[in-house]
């Protein structure tokens, strides 16, 4: 027998989550991170919406928590501004947390629930039996190991080695990707009770992000779309030049450096496998238009800690008793996740002129809440022709 | 590295180590040992790591 049901590579939202769960459902988890410490660096613009926040489970302690915001302001590139109360802006709007905390938080969680967890330790290899995962190879201060498991999860992030290795089509199309860079810039003057989202040219294909830390710092980054870049190191070079020419950031300086990127795709049409199953950024579960992840990491981590639960119970870790999780984590989520995608497709072709006219259209008849149907619903009242070309979404 | 991606090369001094490259590699070609990126010989050579790279880290030598 081997000696863990399970092993979760990658200690983030979406691996603590999972070993949490499956610990709680009677499952011997182990939970490696190749990094020597949880949380860190971070790769994150740190903002969430606290609705979710119980369903799963998770109570935020002081210290996960940098700011509580009013709500979102989106700005368009004539830079005229429209603000959303939290309760109407919805997903990755209400707290800016510190990762390094909050994902201690989490791991934690998933320590108490049962789970063993090693750090500095990278998986190199997945073992296995014909197409069926028995077990990871890994490295662990520069000893090389190989640990038998019932299911490897795999909640490796964007990198998705685990999946790759499994022979699951995690592969993105340059559309699909977006390229991200952020400061922690302090000494700035930005509106410190508002998550800011600037619109347009100053980040094709993507946006710029500024989410308050506290009363002088914030989180100032960008993403763009890969396929819209053009020379390399383009995404640190936009940013850069936006906050030059902002006269609130000016002259902010950097506490942190952080890069990244998100997939933005329509949901992959496979997450598990005999022996095998992916979660969170590793299995492409992030909102394609705001590019947060965290909130459908921990919703899909439970929902894979309670299908691995189960599967240990059975000892039947093969992919037609994973398809428990597949079709948990699809209920929950796939149909957002589509209709964002479709939506960042047109999204990414729209001009400033038309980013200007939505925005001006909101601040005059207004929004009652932050969906794709109710903006265009609005939008429709006095631009019809704006709205033609996502006749689809009505 | 094998010898002939001598050319694909990651600035240390500039890498983020942050694993855009990885995820982005549409041959898995590029393993990020905690903070050493590694090409390897299934590389085409085809830049997308190059163009994803959010500080311009990753470099063709040798004018390719």
């Amino acid at each position: 027998m081997p000696e863990f049901d399970v092993v979760v590579v990658g200690a983030g939202p979406a691996g603590s989550m999972t070993a949490k769960y499956a610990a709680k459902n009677g499952a011997r988890v182990l939970m490696i991170e190749k990094r020597q410490e949880i949380g860190s660096p971070v790769r994150c613009g740190e903002g969430i919406s606290r609705s979710w926040l119980d369903s799963v489970g998770i109570t935020l302690d002081s210290k996960s928590v940098a700011r509580q915001v009013k709500g979102a302001k989106i700005v368009s590139p004539n830079g005229s501004s429209f603000y959303l109360s939290e309760k109407i802006a919805g997903n990755e709007v209400g707290i800016v947390i510190d990762r390094v905390f909050f994902d201690k938080l989490l791991a934690r969680d998933a320590v108490k629930a049962g789970s063993d967890l090693v750090l500095k330790t990278s998986a190199v290899k997945l073992l296995k039996n014909g197409n069926k995962v028995t077990g990871v190879r890994v490295k662990s201060f520069g000893e090389t190991k190989d640990i038998k498991a019932g299911c490897v999860v795999g909640a490796d992030g964007f990198e998705s080695q685990v999946g790759r290795w499994a022979g699951i089509n995690t592969v993105l199309t340059p559309r699909d990707i977006t390229s991200c860079f952020q400061y922690r810039l302090t000494n700035i003057n930005h509106e410190a009770d508002y998550c800011e989202f600037v619109l347009g040219s100053a980040a094709p294909g993507g946006y710029i992000w500024i989410f308050p830390k506290n009363e002088d710092t914030a989180n100032v980054g960008i993403g763009m779309q890969l396929s819209k870049l053009r020379e390399p190191g383009d995404v640190k070079k936009y940013l850069d030049k936006f906050i030059q020419k902002d006269a609130r950031l000016r002259k902010g300086k950097p506490l942190e450096l952080v890069s990244g990127a998100v997939s933005i795709c329509a949901p992959i049409d496979k997450t598990v496998g005999d022996g095998i199953l992916l979660v969170g950024d590793a299995a492409c579960q992030i909102d394609p238009i705001t590019g947060g992840g965290i909130s459908n990491s921990c919703k899909a981590g439970k929902v894979a800690g309670e299908v691995l639960g189960r599967a240990a119970k059975d000892k039947d870790f093969s992919e037609k008793a994973l398809q428990k999780y597949e079709k948990g984590w699809r209920d929950l989520m796939e149909n957002h996740l589509y209709r964002n995608w479709m939506a960042k497709e047109k999204l990414v072709t729209l001009k400033d002129e038309t980013f200007d006219k939505i925005i001006s259209t909101l601040n005059e008849v207004g929004v009652e809440k932050m969906s794709t149907y109710a903006i265009l619903k609005a939008i429709e009242q006095k631009h019809p022709d704006l709205v033609k070309e996502f006749a689809e979404f009505l | 590295m094998p010898k002939d991606l001598d050319e694909l090369q990651a600035d240390v001094t500039r890498c983020m180590h942050c694993g855009a490259c990885v995820g982005s590699c549409p041959v898995n070609a590029i393993y990020l040992n905690e903070v050493i990126l590694e090409f390897n010989d299934d590389c085409t050579l085809c830049k997308r790591c190059i163009k994803v790279c959010p500080v311009g880290a990753i470099k063709l030598i040798g004018g390719r």
